[in-house]
């Protein structure tokens, strides 16, 4: 169980991203983070593999305490916790399978990785990985030469790579099309359901809320304003998300 | 009314600025003293002019000369009898000379006529006096030049040398024979410039090499997020010298020991072959590929153990490589004849290994010590109450204070010869250790402080400061280091190379984009990691670009650094301008336009087709 604990980010800059954030998320669930732009999503994902360190508070998994990790500590966590991005993060100009592969490197010793090695395992892991995104006969094509949504399944195949318990996805549909879009997600809920990984995912559309997520939290201006079904939303807690302003759509 | 007064300030503005240039540029042509006049003026175009042609005529090739002696004789002054039977008729087979009339007194005019003689040419007519055709002691300086039949006429001024028997007027031609072949300063300069190409080379591989790793400790976006509580920077920061002192200590003696093994060539060759393996399968057992569970600390102790004994051996293959390498470099030298030069080689390179074993021993241990020191300082500063954190800090602080000012205050003494050790060696390790404590008291123990940044900033510092210093001024230090000659050049442009490469690599690591960074540290990529899977994929091609551009400068700069004792070219052309010797200057100027401009183009082709 992920549990997040009073949690508060202040940029260097003075900008309050998180504010006293708190909530549990079980094991196995479907979590999707919403809210506006600039509501904090990115820096509360990112806070929890510490990608970003948070100025108070505590991220305790499965009774670890994550911001208290040493290095050393936070590199066995991070290995357990897979990460999807919008922009998909990929090196362009390394192979597909290298990109799958680096996935790995949170288990691979630093000294073989040196000599750019990885076990025979690990290669044979990583083409069943990108079998399973179904992209198996872009192994050896450079990642740039990839369309957006092949490289978000690259991204994916690398989270897998690593084993993961949970996954944390930083609006993973953004910038691809709406059937691209369901098709990304029906990996992560795949991944979800079939192999019980927990999935933090922040979306845009409550369309695709309503069809993936278990559960939803929202933000805004970096305070947690609902949390529950995504049933649960109706036309003032909309407002309370997304301001007085906003109209639904779709 | 406001825009007006603005377009008259503005004006006014404009008309300050074309003034001040005006002033900065007269300024300008006043001190580098501009001076036209002097070059209209009568001697400096004819010594231009000379210098010019000669430098159209490079000394490249050469025929051997074949020289040819025409005598005709004649009287002076008359006979008395006028009685000139007693010159022979020329033989009008081969070249001869006609001298109208064959007797004159000094200072009067004779014709003479030559037939029969190589079309073409050029060459002394000379008056040849006393009785002996072959005198070498000759009068006059005029010259004759032939038609394309062999035919000349000249006149000639008898000189004031009177004698009874007959004189001479001689010719001499002188033909070449035989095929072409190169001048020594020809050959000089094929030499040189090979020299000057190889100096090039083995800069910028060097510094390419040593400015690779570099780049990354100067790149700001890799550093900032490098951060270690004071525990842990104190016990690194004393790691460094003490492991670098062992390990130097520890890798002589292996040295010390084992080289005389090395002479048996027997013994040799199997340690080479053998070390290897036990290097390979220890350093497998000790660094398991991917390790799932935490090792126990039993585990963790013998596998350092494993991993120390396995370094040692390796220490040791090096010293017998080098053996090895020496043992063939001799055995072969004989056999290779005109490659004899691979022999010394191997033999240069061996004796390099055998030279840098060492200071890489004090290195790994420095960096290894340092390393595992951090690690212990991040887990004291995690496990530990604040307050005892805080007196370990204390204690730890002060004596890296002391160590790194102890040591600078050491180096000083060195250079400057102070003789005073409480001045130079007790001051600033009192001082060090002050600072040491002061810093450990003002910062909360388990805080992290920038280390990252504070590296970051010294390296940039000394690349800076380095790099504003050029390449030709190094070779003069290096020249008084190392002695006049090519590795004086290389060190000079290696030092070079490594510090502009550094700035511009990092420069491009600085400008990666951040994404593929993050989520390969997402991954729980350790910093390594990041670097080989995130950055250098990203780095590469500018780092190729700009390697390219760097062999271009350093093949330029290489053919001048002789200028200053560096050997290469610039050596040769240096001291035949001095000795006016435009001809041979010339070849090499050719030489040196010739390499850099075929460089310029390999470089050209070799950069569109790989960036
Ligand atoms: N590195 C940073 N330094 C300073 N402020 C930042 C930084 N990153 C984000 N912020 C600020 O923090 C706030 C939250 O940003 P965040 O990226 O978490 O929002 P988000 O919900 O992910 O937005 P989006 O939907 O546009 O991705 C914003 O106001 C943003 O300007
Ligand atoms: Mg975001």
């Amino acid at each position: 169980m992920l549990q997040v604990k009073n949690l508060t980010k202040i940029y260097d800059g003075g900008v309050k991203a998180l504010d006293n954030v708190s909530f549990e998320v079980p094991d196995g669930q479907f979590l999707a983070v919403i809210g506006l732009s600039g509501s904090g999503k990115s820096t509360l994902l990112r806070c929890i593999n510490r990608l970003i360190d948070p100025t108070e508070g505590q991220i305790l998994w499965d009774g670890e305490d994550i911001t208290a990790a040493s290095p050393e500590e936070m590199r066995r966590i991070r290995r357990k916790i897979g990460m999807v991005f919008q922009h998909f993060n990929l090196v362009h100009r390394s192979k597909v399978i290298t990109n799958v592969l680096a996935g790995r490197l949170g288990y691979v010793n630093p000294a073989w990785s040196l000599l750019n090695r990885f076990s025979k395992e690990d290669m044979e892991k990583a083409v069943k990985q990108l079998e399973r995104v179904g992209i198996a006969d872009k192994a050896n094509q450079r990642a740039d030469e990839l369309s957006g949504g092949q490289q978000q399944r690259v991204g994916i195949a690398r989270a897998l790579m690593q084993d993961p318990k949970m996954i944390l996805a930083d609006e993973p549909v953004a910038s691809l099309d709406p059937v691209l879009a369901h098709s990304i997600m029906k990996h992560l809920e795949e991944i979800n359901k079939k192999d019980g990984v927990t999935v933090l995912c922040s979306l845009h559309f409550l369309d695709l809320v309503h069809r993936y997520a278990d559960r939803v939290i929202a933000l805004n201006q970096g305070q947690l304003v609902f949390e529950g079904s995504p049933r649960d939303i109706d036309d003032k807690k909309f407002k309370d998300i997304y301001g007085r302003d906003a109209e639904r759509v779709g | 009314m406001k825009e007006k007064k603005s377009s008259a300030w503005k004006s006014i503005q404009f008309g300050l600025a074309v003034l001040l240039g005006l002033f900065v540029y007269a300024y300008g042509f006043d001190v580098t003293k501009v001076n036209l006049e002097e070059l209209r003026s009568e001697r400096r175009q004819q010594s231009l002019t000379r210098v010019t042609r000669t430098l159209a005529q490079p000394d490249l090739i050469t025929y051997d000369k074949q020289e040819a002696i025409v005598n005709s004789p004649l009287y002076v002054p008359c006979p008395a009898d006028n009685n000139l039977s007693a010159i022979p008729a020329a033989d009008t087979a081969a070249a001869y000379l006609a001298i109208t009339p064959a007797c004159a007194n000094p200072g009067e005019t004779v014709q003479v006529e030559g037939f029969n003689f190589p079309p073409n040419i050029i060459g002394p007519i000379r008056f040849v006096p006393g009785s002996d055709p072959l005198n070498v002691v000759t009068l006059g300086r005029e010259s004759i030049k032939t038609d394309g039949d062999g035919h000349f006429i000249t006149s000639f001024v008898i000189p004031d040398r009177i004698s009874e028997e007959p004189q001479h007027i001689r010719v001499t031609i002188s033909e070449n024979v035989g095929s072409p072949r190169f001048t020594q300063n020809a050959k000089d300069t094929w030499d040189k410039i090979i020299e000057t190409v190889f100096m090039a080379l083995l800069a910028t591989t060097a510094g390419t090499i040593l400015a690779f790793p570099l780049s990354f400790i100067a790149a700001r976006n890799l550093m900032k997020s490098v951060r270690s509580p004071l525990t842990s920077v104190a016990l690194s920061v004393l790691g460094w010298p003490i492991g670098m002192g062992l390990g130097y200590y520890i890798v002589n003696q292996i040295g010390i020991f084992t080289i005389p093994l090395a002479e048996n060539i027997f013994t040799n060759l199997i340690s080479v072959a053998v070390t290897p393996f036990i290097f390979w399968y220890a350093v497998r057992w000790a660094l398991p590929q991917e390790e799932i569970k935490i090792p126990s600390p039993s585990l963790r102790l013998t596998r350092l153990l494993v991993l120390f004994i396995a370094i040692l051996v390796a220490f040791f293959g090096f010293f017998q490589l080098a053996g090895l390498a020496t043992n063939i470099s001799l055995g072969i030298e004989k056999a290779l004849g005109s490659f004899g030069f691979l022999a010394t080689f191997l033999f240069q390179v061996s004796d390099i290994l055998r030279i840098i074993t060492p200071a890489l021993g004090a290195l790994a241990a420095g960096g290894t010590l340092a390393n595992f020191l951090g690690h212990l300082g991040q887990r004291i500063s995690e496990k530990n109450a604040t307050a005892r954190v805080k007196t370990t800090n204390l204690i730890l602080a002060a004596l890296a204070g002391a160590t790194v000012l102890g040591l600078l205050g050491a180096l000083v003494e060195w250079l400057y010869q102070v003789g005073q050790f409480e001045y130079t060696f007790w001051a600033p390790v009192l001082i060090g250790a002050g600072l040491g404590l002061l810093l450990a008291a003002f910062t909360q123990p388990k805080d992290t402080l920038p280390t990252g940044m504070v590296v970051y900033s010294i390296t940039r510092t000394i690349v800076n400061a380095l790099r504003s210093v050029e390449a030709l001024v190094m070779a003069i230090v290096f020249v008084i280091a190392v002695g006049i000659g090519p590795f004086a050049g290389m060190m000079a442009l290696g030092l070079h190379t490594i510090v502009s490469l550094v700035k511009l690599y990092s420069e491009q690591v600085e400008s990666i984009m951040p994404g593929p960074l993050e989520a390969i540290t997402a991954t729980g990529a350790n910093r390594l990691q990041t670097i080989i899977y995130a950055v250098i994929p990203q780095v590469i091609p500018p780092y190729i670009s700009y390697t390219m551009y760097r062999w271009d400068i350093n093949v330029r700069m290489s053919t001048i650094i002789g200028f200053v004792g560096g050997g290469g070219i610039g050596f040769l052309l240096q001291q035949n301008i001095n000795l006016l010797n435009y001809r041979a200057a010339s070849t090499q100027m050719i030489a040196i336009a010739i390499v850099v401009a075929s460089m310029d183009y390999i470089s050209s082709v070799l950069r569109e087709k790989y960036v």
